[in-house]
């Protein structure tokens, strides 16, 4: 029962971390139908960027904030100059102009800072906490608190202020938005700084788990995908719940099927993606759109 | 003086031209009416005064130039736009859509009494406001259109086509409600119509337009008394 528990909640941890990648996916997905397979460089490289910070001999937290600060423009650059000029281009174009960004973030960090595994701290203690017989990772209970904050204010961002609400407006109805005055090419800007800035706190909090290299986040986003998947890709709720429930999973598979152990857990993640297109190809809560062609 | 003033608007989809030059003019507090066929390029007479498409000619607004601006920035200025098919935000609740009409407004003071203002001229608005729009019936999302439009508290309102495919009783209704914020705001408006009986009665003056090209103009009272107009619009 111990390890049950230990293993949930560990679980819900590094899910956590999948549903936050997976919501910046959802998020630039929604507002313009196209996966960002960067998503996860731009992540890995704002997590080196915080390393830069930190071996300057910034605090912690310091390092952090101007992080997601630094990577929010960068993310809101990378839409401006990379993106606006394909955004009028057919999909398949901008999915290759995101490709690109991946090989070029991901040869870049390693010419800057080599391809060598690099230790990242994390900002939690390093004993554990312990609760009766049940001994939990102040890391992972860490992890799921700074994802807890990390969701709660994008709820409200979203839900109750007018920029937020705008923004929801312009990814579901871009020629009504700009009737009511909205700048719709600036919404989907803000959209992708805001995914830069999701991505570099999960990669800032799954770094001292896997290590900093230039491949971190690789294995990250494909459990991303299967978390978007599951959610239905067109559910920012949906994709953290994805997140926490692909985390879970995980562990549990890993713990309880013997022949899984921790080198097959991947593949547990491509199984749910290939299961769910099957049987619910709009995830368990997303909708179904219909397209009129 | 005209509030608005259209002259030699021509506008093209691909190389397929429907404006051949355009022009007309909307009376500061008046109402306007442009009538036509479907087909004939109502509607693309006003996405090309909100600059929603390239064209050619001139637009002024207030007398200043306003073709080739972004349509956020006309909007900006004061010219709300409820379109052909109402434009509703389906998985917004109706006050959001509301909310986000007077997005483009620079002041925001006095948002919750332009609110209730909304919700007492349609009233059957503040009954749903938290519901999802895309459950409204069609007359409900086309005054949830209208009343988005006034929530920016334009100076120029325009409006295509509102009473298309509704019942009498509700276009009526919607018709009221011009009429009544055109009194009693001075809110000029630009109506776009097939409904031509309608929209004359509302109207002080109207523009018949043809494939594109304004085929007669006057006082409404005066085209509504025509005999060709009688024949071909209003059917008796
Ligand atoms: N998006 C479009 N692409 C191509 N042609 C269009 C488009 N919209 C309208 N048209 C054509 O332009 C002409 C004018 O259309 P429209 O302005 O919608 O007329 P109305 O509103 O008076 O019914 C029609 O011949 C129509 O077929
Ligand atoms: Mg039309």
């Amino acid at each position: 029962m111990e390890t049950f528990i230990q293993q949930v909640v560990s679980g819900l941890a590094t899910g956590g971390i999948y549903g936050s990648v997976a919501l910046a996916l959802v998020m630039i997905y929604q507002a313009t139908d196209v996966v960002n397979f960067a998503q996860g460089e731009m992540a890995m490289f704002s997590t080196y960027l915080a390393w830069t910070l930190l071996q300057a001999g910034l605090p912690y937290w310091a390092a952090f904030f101007l992080t997601v600060a630094i990577s929010f423009a960068g993310g809101l650059l990378i839409e401006r100059v990379i993106v606006r000029p394909v955004e009028q281009a057919p999909v398949l174009t901008i999915v290759i102009v995101c490709i690109g960004l991946l090989v070029i973030l991901n040869s870049v960090a390693g010419w800057i800072y080599s391809y060598i595994q690099k230790p990242f701290p994390s900002p939690f203690p390093q004993t554990p906490i312990h609760a009766g017989a049940i001994v939990f990772g102040a890391h992972d209970i860490g992890v799921i608190a700074v994802t807890l904050v990390v969701l709660a204010f994008l709820y409200v961002f979203f839900r109750y202020t007018t920029l937020g609400l705008a923004m929801r407006a312009a990814a579901q109805n871009p020629i009504s938005s700009r009737l009511v005055g909205i700048r719709v090419g600036w919404m989907l800007a803000l959209g992708w700084a805001l995914a830069a800035a999701i991505g570099a706190v999960a990669g800032m909090m799954v770094a001292p788990i896997v290590f900093l290299d230039p491949t971190m986040m690789s294995g990250i986003l494909i459990y991303a995908f299967a978390s978007a998947t599951l959610g239905g890709f067109t559910s920012p709720g949906g994709a953290v719940l994805g997140g926490l429930l692909v985390g879970v999973t995980e562990n549990l598979v890993g713990t309880y099927v013997p022949f899984i152990g921790t080198e097959l857990k991947l593949t547990v993640a491509l199984a749910m993606i290939l299961v769910v297109l099957v049987v619910k190809p709009s995830g368990l809560f997303g909708r179904v759109v219909v397209r009129r062609v | 003086m005209a509030l608005l003033e259209v002259e030699h608007l021509e506008a093209q989809y691909g190389w397929t031209k429907v404006l051949h030059g355009v022009s007309f003019a909307v009376e500061d507090g008046g109402i306007t009416t442009i009538l036509g066929a479907n087909g004939a390029g109502k509607t693309t007479t006003l996405r090309a005064v909100c600059g929603m498409l390239r064209t050619a000619g001139t637009v002024r607004f207030d007398g200043r130039r306003i073709d080739g601006k972004a349509t956020e920035d006309i909007v900006r200025l004061g010219i709300a736009h409820a379109p052909e098919g109402r434009g509703t935000f389906v998985q917004l609740t109706v006050e959001e859509n509301l909310r986000l009409g007077a997005y483009g407004r620079r002041d925001l003071r006095d948002l919750a009494r332009d609110y209730d203002r909304v919700y007492q001229l349609f009233p059957v608005l503040a009954q749903r406001r938290h519901q999802t729009a895309g459950t409204l019936s069609g007359g409900e999302q086309q005054m949830l259109a209208v009343a988005r439009a006034l929530m920016l508290r334009p100076r120029l309102l325009l409006l295509d086509e509102p009473s298309l495919g509704l019942a009498p009783l509700v276009v009526r209704e919607i018709f009221r409600v011009v009429r009544t914020i055109n009194r009693e705001e001075r809110v000029s408006v630009l109506l776009v119509e097939q409904n031509a009986a309608m929209a004359l009665s509302l109207a002080d003056h109207a523009y018949l337009v043809e494939t594109g090209r304004v085929v007669m103009s006057g006082a409404a009272a005066d085209l509504r008394r025509d005999d060709a107009v009688r024949r071909s619009y209003l059917g008796y």
